[in-house]
């Protein structure tokens, strides 16, 4: 028997072309074109990759430039204390070990504004009008802090002036905490600190500012899941804000370092060590580390900026994962510049 | 010219608008002249109306109404009555429950009162609109199938805003209102409890799911493909197996060695959406009231699989420093 015929397909057919075109526009505007470079970093099937896209490491090497360092120096057999006046961090280095890391600092954080950033026109060298001279002291023994003690971060690269300014006065990677934005007040909902599309977690609804509690305020705990297979009595753990605050905090690092979750976690278990590769030990000190320089070398800066240089609720500039990093997994691609400077390693101590 | 072979072909039939049958006594009367739509017919029976709203209707919308608004102007005020801003970040903005700090307890309106109060009229507006379908099923004469499924849905809505959070003793472990929140808050949920996936029940859940899908797309095929056939007539087939049932019948039965019936399709249908939101409930109701850590517990039950080590192993920092 031969089946009626008499279909008409067409509506059918526009249907599924207007889809196609609807939902080809969605994936252009969602997802980034190939190729995508991966690399796989835990066992088969964990779905643990590096995934990298070409196109954004095109100028990459460039932007993470070293600059060339500076000519070597014949040391003067004099100390620079004993030449200098008000040098009491860089005291004990050669005079002309101090005239060259002078020369390189210039280079490193003003190129275009010269000697006069920090050294206030008509004032003696030794005078410490300018604020940024002070901060520039206070920089210098955060620099030595971190490269003796943190090398659990840091490891034996270490950081220079360059690994965060890289030719700015400013760094471009420093954050303020931001006000919360207009609202009508009154009896409607009040501030939540989240809900809205905001840098921090990559435009997810999740909390705008995970940064001042967690790396500038008194330590908040940022782990959120508890290492036990059942509920304790009484053991109220983490609450889901909390949680998508933690959430927000690593979103913020993983587009910090252009990595990954995976790049230190497995994904099946967030919190389990056992689980995660060596990376997020490392990570872990560094959390440390953005907290205690925060704490111990930048906020004790308040009063020292001009308004100019503050937030908009005028906290001083703090720093975190992406002021060193810059969108690199290793800020400067690994590349060490301490070999050329050793007295960085000791400045301060 | 088109000529008309079943309700799946383009052609529209117009007759007189039908009315429904009698209803009982002492309820309301279906309201509205019928019309018809030609655009609707296209995806689905072209008369439009009458509707029968009655006090069970009106009390459900009149619930829903104001918890929309509830959860929309609390939005809009969060971006200061703007209203470009409202629609640009409509997807981002939400209703939040109240903080940790509340408890159960009723907190002021601009900390969770009002996610609070949203949340009731929502729940009693979809409590009200289930008992709508109860009713007018069985004023039709009808099977309550329709409800029950429905409560399905109900069970994970509850389990997710009030169940758990009561279990819990905080309304800051329910759902905010709002598009890209709840999604966040999806996603928090699991990580916050050692990842859903490792619950059985969320586990059993997806299988429906998916398997619903599965389903939906082979019976809807299977159908579409007899409906020349007489197989849009799927009731009568039931007791009258025609040749598209026969045909039906056999293409599954060679492709897959097994076949459903034209009635026991729809059971299978029925049970696999329903289980889906059961299931999913179950499994949101264990998670921190039974189970903290889901991926523990798939390592004590030996679900959760040990893999070779590829690098070196690691100790948690904090744990190493004390």
């Amino acid at each position: 028997m031969q089946p009626p015929s008499g279909y008409r397909t067409s509506p059918t057919l526009i249907g599924l072309g207007v889809g196609a075109v609807v939902v080809g526009i969605g994936l252009a505007l969602t997802y980034e074109a190939p190729p995508i470079a991966t690399a796989q970093l835990g066992f088969r099937g964990t779905a643990m990759v590096d995934v990298q896209n070409p196109r954004r490491l095109a100028g990459f090497a460039e932007r993470n430039r070293v600059p060339e360092a500076q000519p070597a120096v014949q040391p003067a057999g004099q100390k620079a204390r004993e030449l200098y006046e008000n040098v009491p961090v860089l005291g004990e280095l050669d005079v002309e070990q101090f005239n060259r890391l002078m020369a390189a600092i210039t280079e490193w954080v003003a190129p275009e504004q010269g000697c006069g950033y920090c050294h206030a026109e008509g004032e003696p060298l030794s005078s410490d009008k300018s604020y940024a001279k002070v901060v520039a002291r206070s920089m210098l023994k955060m620099v030595g802090t971190i490269n003796a003690d943190w090398q659990a971060h840091v490891g034996a690269t270490g950081v220079t002036c360059w690994t965060c300014h890289r030719g700015q006065p400013v760094p471009k990677g420093t954050w303020f905490t931001e006000p919360n934005p207009m609202q009508a007040g009154g009896a409607a909902q009040g501030p939540t600190g989240q809900n809205r599309p905001a840098a921090v977690p990559a435009l997810a609804s999740l909390p705008a500012d995970p940064l001042t509690p967690l790396l500038s305020g008194p330590d908040a705990p940022i782990r959120v899941i508890d290492n036990r297979v059942l509920p304790v009595r009484g053991g109220q753990g983490a609450s889901i804000q909390a949680t998508e605050r933690t959430y927000s905090l690593m979103t913020y690092m993983s587009e910090a370092l252009g990595v990954n979750c995976t790049y230190c976690h497995n994904s099946r278990s967030f919190f389990a060590w056992d689980q995660s590769r060596p990376q997020r030990t490392i990570a872990w000190h560094g959390i440390h580390m953005v907290r205690a320089l925060n704490r111990d070398h930048l906020l004790p800066l308040e009063g020292m900026f001009p308004r100019e240089r503050l937030g908009p609720l005028g906290d001083v500039p703090k720093l975190a994962c992406t002021t060193c990093h810059q969108g690199a997994a290793k800020p400067l691609l690994g590349v060490s510049m301490l070999a050329d400077y050793p007295e960085l390693r000791t400045v301060g101590r | 010219m088109a000529e008309y072979q079943s309700i799946f072909t383009q052609v529209q039939v117009r007759t007189p608008a039908h009315a429904g049958v009698p209803l009982p006594r002492g309820t309301w009367i279906r309201q509205g002249t019928p019309r018809f739509s030609y655009l609707l017919g296209k995806i689905g029976d072209a008369q439009i109306g009458p509707i029968y709203l009655g006090w069970l209707g009106v009390a459900s919308i009149v619930c829903g109404i104001v918890a929309i608004e509830i959860i929309g102007l609390n939005m809009w005020a969060s971006v200061n009555w703007d209203p470009v801003q409202f629609v640009r970040q409509l997807f981002w903005l939400a209703l939040e429950p109240p903080g940790p700090q509340y408890g159960l307890s009723i907190p002021p309106l601009a900390e969770g009162g009002w996610w609070l109060m949203a949340g009731f009229f929502l729940t009693t507006s979809i409590i009200l609109w289930w008992i709508r379908t109860y009713r007018r099923a069985r004023a039709l004469g009808m099977g309550t199938h329709v409800a029950w499924a429905f409560a399905a849905a109900i069970w994970l809505y509850l389990v997710l805003g009030f169940i758990r959070p009561v279990l819990m003793g905080s309304w800051s472990e329910a759902v905010p209102f709002g598009i890209f929140p709840h999604l966040d808050w999806t996603a928090a949920f699991s990580i916050r409890y050692g990842n859903l996936f490792y619950n059985p029940f969320h586990c059993l859940s997806i299988a429906f799911l998916y398997g619903s899908t599965l389903l939906f797309a082979m019976h809807g095929a299977t159908i579409l493909a007899v409906a020349r056939f007489g197989g849009d007539r799927e009731v009568e087939q039931i007791v009258d197996r025609g040749t598209a049932a026969e045909r039906a019948a056999l293409f599954w039965r060679w492709t897959m060695g097994f076949n459903a019936t034209m009635e026991s399709i729809h059971r299978w249908a029925w049970w696999f959406a329903v289980l889906t939101p059961l299931t999913g409930g179950i499994g949101i109701l264990l998670t921190g009231t039974v189970v903290d850590n889901w991926y523990l517990w798939a390592v004590k039950h030996g679900v959760a699989p040990a893999y070779p080590e590829v690098f070196p192993p690691v100790v948690d920092p904090a744990a190493a420093a004390r």
